[in-house]
């Protein structure tokens, strides 16, 4: 297959044999689970149990709730202990409505129907299924797969890219399952193409994985439209754009959608949840995890049950004494934790426990516009006039260089030799931009309850007005009518 | 310091200022060395006062500016400056020359405008030029070589006495450049081939000639600038870019009248255009960012050093060119950018084409 | 020489001279920039910058008498967005995150003062019920807390949810 080439990019030491030749294990159950009610994009899911209720495995905890959604079930059988607040796996250490349960120790599942054949149902139907399973994007964004499913459908995608390229460093979860599922993997690929009314299917898997690129293609050797495409090893050639890029050579207009190059891309881990959630009724309620990094004892790949703290996983790899860092994904682009006792969500591809000496912080220096951001970066954008803009909290600046379209992949930051933060400034430029947005809409927003207010007050006054005026008209015929009959009388 | 959370990316690469200025000072120290060698104590004591300078300069400017001065003076950019001034003026310069020329670079070249990135003008190019036009004079004392060791070379204390109190017995010393010679002779109407007839250009890529420190080796300075390419810390875009103008129209000009116009070998053999092309002109803080925009940049830093060197009033334009293509670099940033992905050049939202649509969907099922 | 000093003199006085003409009758009249600052306010008509209403706060702004960063109401989009009207600079306090009023249930009366002084009608309650505000209707100008006679309303920032919460901009000690 023709494979063109994506911008920029940079080569990031790969440290992935700290981990890739561990097979998947299982991580024994947690005695207590913390499964948030949002760990995709969109709004959070209604819970629909409460304290006290026991639930089966896979059972539904929380619906999806508004246009974009998604339910999550029970990762274990047990007693729900209470639907609270809890510490999200995010930066800023704030919290999440969260559903804690503790487990029973039976890993009973709840009743389900044995479910039907997949290829017989109507394409909707499939989306549909998919949907009710609770399944995500496990690559990136974590985006409902069943509305992702449906929206390209109806775009009418040609090809369904599956992403098993996994270019952040330390990750080894996608490579382990592909090693060890293909044949899954490719099923759930069939059953999403089917969903999509989709011709083919490109594997890309990159170049520094090749058992796991020979497993993919003994799998899928008897598919005819399905392939695997094994793609150069560049961070971020796993990112969705640059992946389309490097497949068919068209780039994802800016503002809209991958699907408007007609190629929809989606992670190996999601095509497995789909296989799962249609072929054994199996909503998702666990995944690959790579613990690794210089400080884990014994970095390997577990399968972690979601809501399982970051605690547990570390606990179960002899623990992470000397670590300086603690991170959800990988270096380049994961999220900084603010403690082990957060949980484990859908999206969460990695825990990485990083020594002082893997993470080599210095002291940020002046730009010396040597240019190696612009190299690297692979949406063609000058992360150093950007930055310096959003230092100066000049955002139409900041927008006029391309603000909207960084991806945030790192890859300027990676090689900034000065080790400006330039992600950083990216991030807090975009968050300013979001509260002008929200500024402005309040200001529309108050100057129409100032006027509807005046409205209202202008409309009690005549009310008044008139009120009196018909009083006083009634007051005087009266009076006239009672003139009349003395008058008569008299 | 700054940054709890820390933000991604947690990983870097390993270049890192510092690191980038050792690896140039390391490009460039065999030639250095040569010059050195080639000219004796008074060289040295020239490099070590200009060098001195410098960091006495950004000291105190950094001082004056409330930084703090260690992470500034060690990152080697002062040092550098120095480096390249001092391998730029006439070897056997007075002292002063380049004390003045150092802080000269440091103050008005580098701090005055904001520090290291901020500066608009090559510091060492500023200085040389405010040097040249000032004391035109002392800054054309040029003198053929001397090495180091050997019978007609000042010893360790005369070459103090040189650099510190003056040449004493200058009409025997002094020598013409190359170029100095071409200048002045075809001024005399004299022509080409006979200027030149003793010249020997395996000589002088090796570097056995008269000039500044930099302008000797020009073989010492290829191989620097090669291994400063291949080791990624400058790009070839700048070097290539400005050799191949330099070639091109020396090549066409000495092919339209040998006997006035000397050719490629002469050009790019002599003066400091091999230490300007790879040392000089790649400075990444006075010249563009986007590669296209470096090839434009060092395209007219060629041009203009053929141009000044053929009719203009300096027998040699390297420092001229570079600083005037450094007023030139911002208007070069503001117009030549990297065309955003899923964008047109104007900027607007990029459409797919239906076209390539279609191709995509069609092709790829044979396989 | 003579002649050098005379056409000299004599250009000067001239060139002088014109460029006085012009001041006087080329001259452009400025826009009333306070009509257009007020178009930016709120129009609430608050009083918590000190000035009487947004009319008056305008007409100061424009007199360049008014600190950009006046308006709570406003917030820090307002400063920036005044700012870059009058060409100022926006210094580096702008106030902190809005504050929105609530009230506190257990003591409110039900009195109803609040609700007819707000300018947004983002109270809501009857007479002798507890009273509430929504908050996606609060400009947080502080009007309702100074009637209340219980003090149960009270202006309060908003909390920062993980929907809300940004990346703060790196602080480094020189430029970039």
């Amino acid at each position: 297959m023709k494979l063109f080439d994506f911008w920029g990019g940079v080569h990031p030491l790969g440290q992935k044999h700290l981990s890739a030749e561990q097979p998947i294990r299982e991580l024994p159950m947690p005695a207590r689970l913390y499964v948030p009610l949002q760990q995709h994009t969109g709004r959070a899911a209604l819970p629909v149990v409460k304290a006290g209720d026991k639930v089966g495995k896979g059972q539904l905890l929380g619906r999806e709730h508004g246009g974009v959604s998604a339910s999550v079930h029970a990762p274990t059988s047990g007693t729900v202990v209470a639907v609270g607040e809890f510490t999200a796996p995010h930066a800023s250490g704030l919290s999440l409505p969260t559903i804690m349960l503790d487990s029973d120790g039976e890993d009973r599942w709840v009743e389900r129907e044995p479910p039907p054949d997949p290829f017989a149902l109507e394409p909707e139907a499939v989306a549909d299924r998919i949907g009710a399973a609770g399944v995500v994007g496990m690559g990136g964004a974590n985006f409902p797969a069943a509305l992702k499913l449906g929206k390209a459908r109806q775009a009418k995608v040609h090809t369904l890219a599956v992403n098993g390229a996994e270019c952040e460093p330390y990750m080894t979860c996608d490579d382990r399952l592909m090693r060890e599922r293909a044949e899954p993997i490719v099923d759930g690929v069939r059953l999403m193409l089917h969903a999509l009314q989709a011709p083919r299917a490109v594997i890309a898997v990159e170049d520094n994985k090749p058992e796991a690129a020979a497993q993919m293609r003994a799998a899928c050797q008897h598919d005819r439209n399905i392939q695997v495409a094994v793609v150069p090893a560049r961070y971020p050639a796993g990112s969705a754009k640059q992946l389309i890029q490097l497949l068919t050579g068209l780039e994802t207009p800016s503002g809209g959608r991958g699907t408007d190059t007609g190629v929809l891309v989606h992670n190996v881990g999601t095509a497995y949840a789909v296989h799962r959630a249609l072929r054994q009724a199996h909503p998702l309620i666990s995944r690959i995890v790579t613990v690794t990094g210089g400080a884990v004892v014994r970095p390997q790949n577990l399968e972690a049950p979601i809501g399982a703290l970051v605690d547990d996983l570390l606990a179960f790899c002899g623990g992470a004494p000397a670590a300086a860092r603690l991170l959800m994904g990988g270096p380049m682009m994961g999220q900084p934790l603010p403690g082990t006792q957060v949980p484990i969500v859908k999206g969460t591809n990695g825990i990485l426990a990083l020594t002082a000496a893997e993470t080599l912080t210095v002291e940020p220096s002046p730009c010396i516009r040597c240019g190696r951001c612009v190299e690297a970066c692979p949406m063609g954008l000058m992360p150093l006039e950007m930055s310096k803009r959003a230092r100066r909290d000049d955002l139409d600046g900041a927008l006029a260089f391309g603000l909207i379209d960084c991806i945030s992949c790192g890859s300027c930051a990676y090689a900034c030799p000065s080790r400006i933060p330039l992600v950083q400034y990216f991030d807090y430029a975009r968050g300013a931009l979001e509260i002008r947005q929200r500024a402005e809409q309040k200001a529309k927003e108050t100057r129409r309850l100032l006027d509807q207010r005046q409205a209202r007050l202008a409309r009690e006054e005549r009310a008044k007005a008139e009120a009196a005026a018909r009083r006083q008209a009634e007051k005087l015929a009266a009076k006239a009518k009672a003139r009349a009959k003395t008058g008569a009388a008299a | 310091m700054t940054l709890f959370p820390t933000s991604a990316p947690h990983a870097h690469a390993p270049d890192s200022v510092p690191r980038l200025m050792a690896l140039v000072l390391a490009a460039v120290a065999p030639a250095l060395l040569y010059g050195v060698i080639l000219f004796g104590w008074p060289a040295l004591n020239l490099l070590m006062v200009t060098i001195l300078a410098c960091l006495l300069a950004e000291a105190a400017c950094l001082r004056l500016a409330g930084q703090p001065l260690r992470p500034f003076l060690s990152d080697g950019s002062a040092l550098l400056t120095g480096v390249l001034l001092a391998m730029s003026l006439p070897p056997w310069a007075p002292w002063w020359i380049g004390a003045v020329g150092g802080t000269f670079a440091i103050v008005v070249g580098k701090q005055v405008f904001g520090g290291i990135g901020q500066n608009l003008f090559n510091p060492a190019m500023l200085a040389r030029v405010m040097l040249l036009v000032s004391f035109p004079v002392e800054m054309t004392l040029w003198l053929e070589p001397r090495p180091l060791f050997s019978s007609q070379a000042p010893g360790f204390l005369e070459g103090l006495a040189i650099t510190f109190a003056g040449i004493p017995n200058i009409d025997a010393v002094s020598g013409a450049t190359v170029l100095g010679r071409i200048r002045t002779e075809l001024g005399l109407s004299r022509e080409l081939g006979q200027i030149l007839g003793h010249y020997q250009p395996g000589l002088a890529g090796i570097g056995w000639s008269g000039g500044s420190a930099g302008e000797t080796s020009e073989l010492l300075i290829l191989l620097g600038g090669l291994w400063l390419l291949w080791r990624r810390v400058i790009g070839w875009h700048i070097p290539v870019a400005l050799l191949v103008a330099v070639l091109i129209l020396s090549g066409s000009l000495h092919l339209v009248d040998p006997r006035r116009f000397a050719g490629p070998e002469v050009h790019l053999l002599s003066g400091g255009l091999m230490l300007g092309a790879f040392f000089i002109a790649t400075d990444p803080v006075t010249s563009p960012t986007t590669k296209l925009g470096q090839i434009l940049f060092g395209a007219g830093c060629g041009a203009l050093i053929y141009v000044i060197r053929t009719w203009g009033g300096y027998p040699e334009g390297v420092a001229f060119a570079v600083v005037l293509m450094n007023a030139a670099t911002p208007l070069i940033d503001h117009y030549v950018r990297p065309r955003i992905y899923g964008r047109t050049w104007r900027g607007q939202s990029r459409p797919v084409p239906e076209r390539s649509k279609r191709r995509t969907a069609e092709s790829g099922d044979a396989e | 020489m003579i002649a050098a000093v005379f056409i000299m003199t004599l250009l000067g006085l001239g060139m002088g001279g014109l460029l006085g003409l012009a001041a006087r009758y080329l001259r452009v009249e400025s826009n009333p920039l306070h009509e257009e600052i007020l178009q930016l306010l709120p129009g609430v008509n608050c009083g918590q910058c000190g000035y009487p209403g947004c009319g008056g706060a305008a007409e100061a702004l424009a007199a360049g008498k008014a600190a950009v960063t006046l308006c709570p109401p406003g917030g820090p989009p307002l400063a920036q967005t005044l700012a870059a009207k009058l060409g100022v600079a926006v210094d580096g306090a702008t106030g902190g995150p809005p504050l929105l009023a609530s009230v506190d249930e257990a003591t409110c009366i039900g009195c109803a003062h609040c609700g007819k002084r707000c300018p947004t009608d983002a109270i809501i309650g009857a007479p002798k019920q507890i009273h509430g505000v929504i908050q996606d209707a609060c400009i947080g100008c502080g009007l309702c807390v100074d009637v209340c006679p219980t003090e149960c309303l009270q202006l309060r920032p908003v909390a920062t949810t993980l929907k809300t919460w940004h990346w703060p901009k790196p602080m480094l000690s020189f430029g970039v």
